[in-house]
Parts: C-alpha cells; sequence; structure tokens
C-alpha cells in the first residue's frame, strides 16, 4: 500500500480511468488550471476548458454523454449548480425514464463542497439532500483517499448522471487556493485520515450506494458522510470512554442510500444520530428517519446539521457546522437515561 | 471644472486603493477569513461611474466590491468589521466580502458570478415602476458576460426599456481562463444584438470613463430610459483573489509539470509541450499586469504631478483618514472580538 492525500487519489483514478477509456474526458472552468497534471499529459481536447456558462457545459455534457462519451464536468462549487441546475433537474435525471429506459446519461458531475475556512454560505454549501431529492440522479461523497479514488471509478462507470463532491477540507489543493492562500496565519480543523491515507496499486470501483462501517459499538449509531464522518469519529472515541458504545457508518453515497446497512446498525443499537453537514430541513436527516419508521423499527433518534445560512465569521461557522461537541453533546442528551 | 473632477476621481481612488491595502494586511494576518478578492485596478472604472450617481441609484456589484462601497460612501469602519467577521460589521458579520449589502444606499453584491445582471435589472425596473428618476449600474467582469443570466438580462431590460448601466469589466482573464480563448464575437456586438448600445473605453484612464459615463447616464436616465453598456478594459493588481497561485512564484512548480509532459502514456508529445507553453505564458502575462504603466491610480497621479502642493495635501488627508478608520476599527475588534 502506498500513501496518498485526497485529492491526488482523485487525480490518480481519473489518470487511470482515462488511459484506459478515450471516451472520458474532463470540462469546466480552468480546469487547464485546476486538473493542470491531466492537461499536460492529455492534451486540450480531453482536459477543455471552458467560459463561465455553467448551464451551457453541463447541459452539453449530458447530451455529450447520451451520444457515447463519458464526460466529467466539473461545477467548482456545487454552490453554483444553481446555474446549471435545469441540466440535472430536468435532463439528466429524466432522460433515462422518459426514454423507456432505452437511453441512459453517463455523466459524472464533479465539484468541491463543504465549509470550515470562512468562505460563508455562497460557497460553503453541501446541497447533496437537494440534489439526491431528484429520482435519477445519485450523489457520492468520499470521505479519505483510498475511497475518493475508487468512488470516482465508481462514477465513471455507473450508467446514469453521478454527482461527485469533493469536500474542501479535505482535498489540499481547494483549501490552499480559497483558504489560506499561501497564509501561515490561517489553520484549518482538517481530519488527518481525510486529507492523506494509504491507497491501492490500482484503482478498482467500490459498489453503488454501499456505506461503511468504520467503528463497531452497541449503544449509538452515528450516521454520516464527508467530513463529518471524522467529527463522528473523534466523538465515539469521547463517548466510548463515558460508556457508550459507539457505531460510525460512513455512508459514501446519499443517493443511493444504503438502508440495509443503518437499518441493521440501528437494530442492534436501538439509537441513532445523523450528522449531516448539509441543511437540517428536509434532507438526508429526515430520510434516514423516515426511511428506519418505514420498517418498523423502534429507535431512539437525533440529528446535528447545519440549521442556518452558513455566516461568514469564522466562530459562529464552525458552531453552525457539525463538530464535534455538538455530536457528543447531542448522544449524551439522547442516551442519559 | 474638468480639473476638479480629476481631483474627485483621484481622491476617491485613492481612498479605495489605501483602503484595499489595509484589507490585505489583515488578510495576510490571517484575521480576514477565506477568499479575498480586490478590485485594485479596477477603481478608475468604479469612480468614473459612482462618482456620478444621485441619491436613490442602485448598484449590483459582483465579488470585487470595495471600491464601489467605499466610493458610494459606506462607513469604512462598519465595512472593516465586515471583513473582520464583527458583529459590528456592516452585515453583522454574517456576509463577509462576497455577499456585502446595504439597503439605504440600494448597494447589493454577490459571489455568483452573472448575478448582478438581473439584479440591476430589477432594481432599475423598481425605480422605473415607482417612477424615481433613479438608475441602475451593473458590475460585472468580461468572464461574466458568458453567463446566461447576464445575457439574459440584457434582453429584458432592453425590451423593457429600464434605466440599467451595464458596466463591464474588462482584464481578459476569468480566473485563469484567458477570456478571450472562450468568447466568441465582441462584447459591443453582443450587446448590440440585445438592441443595446455600447461604449469602449479606457478603464485605465478614470478621467475617459467619468466623460463617457457622464453621457451615457444623463441619457439612461429621465423619461425615455434605456439600458446602455460600457466595456471597460483593466487589471486586476492583486490577481483573481489575494494569494493567487498565478502570482505567487512557489505555487507554480516546473518540475512536476514536466512529469506530465514526459509521462509516456497520454496525448502526443508536441501536444504536451503545447500545454506547458500555455501555461507558462498564463502565468506571465498575469504578472506582467502588474506593471505601474497599467495602474489607473499611478496614471492619474501622473497627470496631477505638476501640482504636488495639491497632490501631497490630498495624499496626507486621505491617509490620516484610513489610519483614523483602522484604529476605531482595531479598537472594537480588540474590545469585542469575537461573537
Amino acid at each position: 500500500m502506498k500513501r496518498m492525500g485526497f485529492a491526488d487519489a482523485i487525480e490518480s483514478a481519473l489518470k487511470q480511468a482515462m488511459i484506459e477509456d478515450p471516451s472520458l474526458f474532463i470540462m469546466g472552468e480552468d480546469v487547464h488550471g485546476l486538473r493542470v497534471n491531466l492537461y499536460l499529459q492529455f492534451g486540450k481536447d480531453r482536459v477543455k476548458t471552458t467560459p463561465i456558462s455553467e448551464s451551457a457545459f453541463v447541459g452539453a455534457a449530458v447530451t455529450a454523454a447520451m451520444a457515447g462519451l463519458r464526460p466529467i464536468v466539473e461545477v467548482m462549487f456545487i454552490d453554483f449548480i444553481g446555474v446549471a441546475m435545469d441540466a440535472l433537474l430536468n435532463h439528466a435525471s429524466k432522460t433515462y425514464f422518459f426514454s423507456g429506459e432505452k437511453w441512459n446519461v453517463p455523466v459524472v458531475i464533479r465539484a468541491s463542497c463543504g465549509g470550515g475556512y470562512g468562505d460563508a454560505g455562497q460557497h460553503e454549501q453541501s446541497l447533496w439532500g437537494w440534489l439526491a431529492h431528484v429520482p435519477g440522479l445519485s450523489v457520492v461523497v468520499p470521505s479519505n483517499p483510498a475511497d475518493a479514488g475508487r468512488l470516482m471509478l465508481s462514477a465513471i462507470i455507473a450508467d446514469h448522471p453521478v454527482v461527485y463532491l469533493e469536500h474542501k477540507l479535505l482535498a489540499d489543493y481547494l483549501l490552499d487556493s480559497v483558504g489560506s492562500g499561501g497564509r501561515t496565519t490561517v489553520s484549518f480543523d482538517v481530519p488527518e485520515a481525510g486529507k492523506e491515507g494509504e491507497v491501492p496499486e490500482r484503482w478498482e470501483p467500490l459498489p453503488l450506494g454501499k456505506a461503511n462501517c468504520l467503528r463497531e459499538g452497541s449503544d449509538l449509531s452515528l450516521v454520516s458522510l464527508g467530513v463529518s464522518v471524522h467529527r463522528c469519529l473523534e466523538a465515539a472515541e469521547e463517548l466510548d470512554a463515558m460508556g457508550i458504545s459507539t457505531e460510525v457508518i460512513d455512508l459514501r453515497w446519499v443517493s443511493p442510500i444504503d438502508i440495509d446497512a443503518i437499518f441493521k446498525s440501528v437494530s442492534k443499537t436501538g439509537a441513532v444520530i445523523v450528522v449531516d453537514e448539509d441543511y437540517k430541513q428536509f434532507g438526508l436527516s429526515g430520510e434516514v428517519c423516515a426511511l428506519l419508521a418505514e420498517r418498523n423499527l423502534e429507535f431512539r433518534y437525533d440529528r446535528v446539521c447545519t440549521e442556518t445560512t452558513i455566516p461568514y465569521n469564522r466562530d459562529l461557522e464552525d458552531k453552525t457546522l457539525p463538530n464535534v461537541q455538538r455530536i457528543v453533546d447531542t448522544a449524551r442528551r439522547m442516551l442519559k437515561d | 471644472m474638468a480639473e476638479m473632477v480629476e481631483w474627485q476621481l483621484y481622491e476617491l481612488m485613492l481612498r479605495s486603493r489605501r483602503f484595499e491595502e489595509a484589507v490585505t494586511e489583515l488578510w495576510e494576518e490571517g484575521k480576514i477569513f477565506g477568499e479575498m478578492h480586490l478590485g485594485t485596478g479596477e477603481e478608475a472604472i468604479i469612480a468614473g461611474i459612482v462618482s456620478q450617481l444621485i441619491p436613490g441609484d442602485a448598484i449590483a456589484t459582483d465579488h470585487r466590491s470595495t471600491p464601489p462601497f467605499i466610493m458610494r460612501g459606506i462607513d469604512p469602519v462598519a465595512l472593516m468589521l465586515e471583513f473582520l467577521g464583527h458583529p459590528k460589521g456592516l452585515c453583522s458579520g454574517m456576509g463577509g466580502h462576497m455577499h456585502l449589502f446595504s439597503k439605504e444606499h440600494l448597494l447589493a453584491s454577490s459571489g455568483i458570478v452573472g448575478s448582478s445582471g438581473p439584479s440591476a435589472t430589477g432594481f432599475a425596473l423598481a425605480s422605473k415602476y415607482k417612477k424615481t428618476n433613479n438608475i441602475a449600474v451593473a458590475f460585472f467582469g468580461e468572464g461574466a458576460m458568458n453567463q446566461g443570466m447576464m445575457l439574459e438580462s440584457l434582453n429584458l431590460a432592453s425590451t423593457m426599456k429600464l434605466p440599467v448601466l451595464f458596466v463591464c469589466k474588462d482584464n481578459n482573464w476569468a480566473i485563469t481562463t484567458r477570456s478571450s480563448d472562450v468568447t466568441g464575437g465582441t462584447l459591443l456586438e453582443r450587446a448590440k444584438g440585445f438592441g443595446i448600445e455600447g461604449v469602449e473605453v479606457d478603464g485605465l484612464d478614470a478621467k475617459a470613463v467619468w466623460k463617457t459615463a457622464n453621457e451615457m447616464i444623463s441619457s439612461i436616465r429621465g423619461k425615455k430610459s434605456k439600458p446602455l453598456f460600457m466595456h471597460a478594459r483593466c487589471v486586476h493588481r492583486a490577481g483573481h483573489l489575494l494569494g493567487d497561485s498565478l502570482i505567487r512564484p512557489e505555487r507554480a512548480p516546473v518540475s512536476p509539470l514536466l512529469k506530465s509532459v514526459l509521462s509516456r502514456k497520454g496525448a502526443r508529445i508536441d501536444k504536451k509541450i503545447g500545454g506547458l507553453g500555455n501555461v507558462l505564458s498564463m502565468i506571465s502575462s498575469v504578472k506582467a499586469q502588474l506593471k505601474d504603466s497599467q495602474d489607473p491610480l499611478k496614471i492619474l497621479r501622473k497627470k496631477l504631478a505638476s501640482q504636488e502642493e495639491q497632490l501631497s495635501k490630498i495624499e496626507s488627508s486621505i491617509q490620516i483618514e484610513i489610519d483614523n478608520t483602522m484604529k476605531t476599527t482595531m479598537e472594537i475588534y480588540q474590545q469585542e472580538g469575537s461573537l
């Protein structure tokens, strides 16, 4: 096993996939710079820089995929998908269904997501619940380098649209560009195990919609994804020390959601907290509760999510996003009796 | 009279520049968080236009909002405290530099490229609806001219005959993409295609912007309102954002780039070398913008250089102003550091 950073792992998997599949290309704003190594290796025909025209190039990626190519279209920040939402909402997600399952759309939409570095609520949103709301779209959010590379391959080989979200606290080049900008006077709560880790010699895809149980426990299930997985692992250590045996599930996929894995865990523990950096209302956290209730499971439930627009002020931002303290407090409140 | 205008412009531009230099210091100290997009290099365009607005006129800005907010008369202490994320900031520390709002000044910013088009159009719709004789200004870069919502706004404002001044600040860089590589046709022709007359002006020449804007605004304002389009060249002296990797030399290491070029897989070697050339020329042409001859403030100062006494009077009074702003700001910041 070798070690690699989160962003390097994605690049390495992309490089492998681009060598093997000539129909695979990257398109998006500034990709000659953001993906400079791939640009230099594969040339401008396969790493295509676009104008700031998200609605046009995301929409074009959808039909390029329908015409037999494998586009990875990049939207710099997932917040900017608002500009191109029609391509996903009404086209990418609908064609397979409307065509009587005769025409599939194998497009990957790659974007950065998440907060924790002071850019406020127009550049730090998660939005995966909003995207996963639409039938026909898959959404994947890796939490560590090995998953980042393997899930990129899973997204590429899927025969339907997949939104691939890359958290800015994990991807060093993004955090350098939008967070520190070369400064040594700022610091961020970057989870080490997410930023860098062991990766396989050769990338193989992970199965679609399968969660990963990272830590076993008998009293409480923490269900999460992305950076929040690492907050959960840290909280689980504290909770264990308090006598609350805590299980941590990394969902990896928002959609399709691995309800079987969640069900199995909560059947054992009888208590679940969903830790979701996305908005609390009408999202992933409520969905998990509904899916468990539909299976007639009796369980205690709570959630730690982002509840408002993410503020610019760094202290307030840290309180707004899920953090270890909020998880521990919620668990203790829930299990105090 | 003409000279009075130049002095007024110089004062506005200098105030904005000094303020943004202070912003840079606080950003480098880590007291300002996240990204910071400065408007240094755009001051001549902003000053030439904002200096002619009257109360009730609206401005929709992009992510480079500091110069328009300062020049429109927003309290600099409130603005600086906002950048520091302080509860006494202009937006209570909630917005930060990309999300600044002043309801009383009808000033709204956004970090979404192209959004100042629809925003200014809506402000203009409101003034026409209320018959107020006010206009709205949209500030945006040439990169935004490829955004659908901007082009749709040109059409909407044109067909509704709304009093909007669309101001395209063109530095020919959409972050790290050369705009001429990703823009078809010319921008003036685009505006014309929507029935909007456009004027080209040297955005490094404050007086030229002022004169052009003066004529444009007087035909936008009034009963026979209509939108107009200004295309003004500029530079971004601090790059796309503070800490821009194209300006930071250590961020453009050539050896890893060569590794990709020399890798045996991928595109043909001639294409790879072409790609490397593109990347290196991108870095050098961004740096070329930093020359003094491309600085609108220095250009204007040169024109006023014969009146040394007046210049130093203005410069020292602006310096005192900025010093006082920073003193007050830091007193409040240190008293009540966080929420």
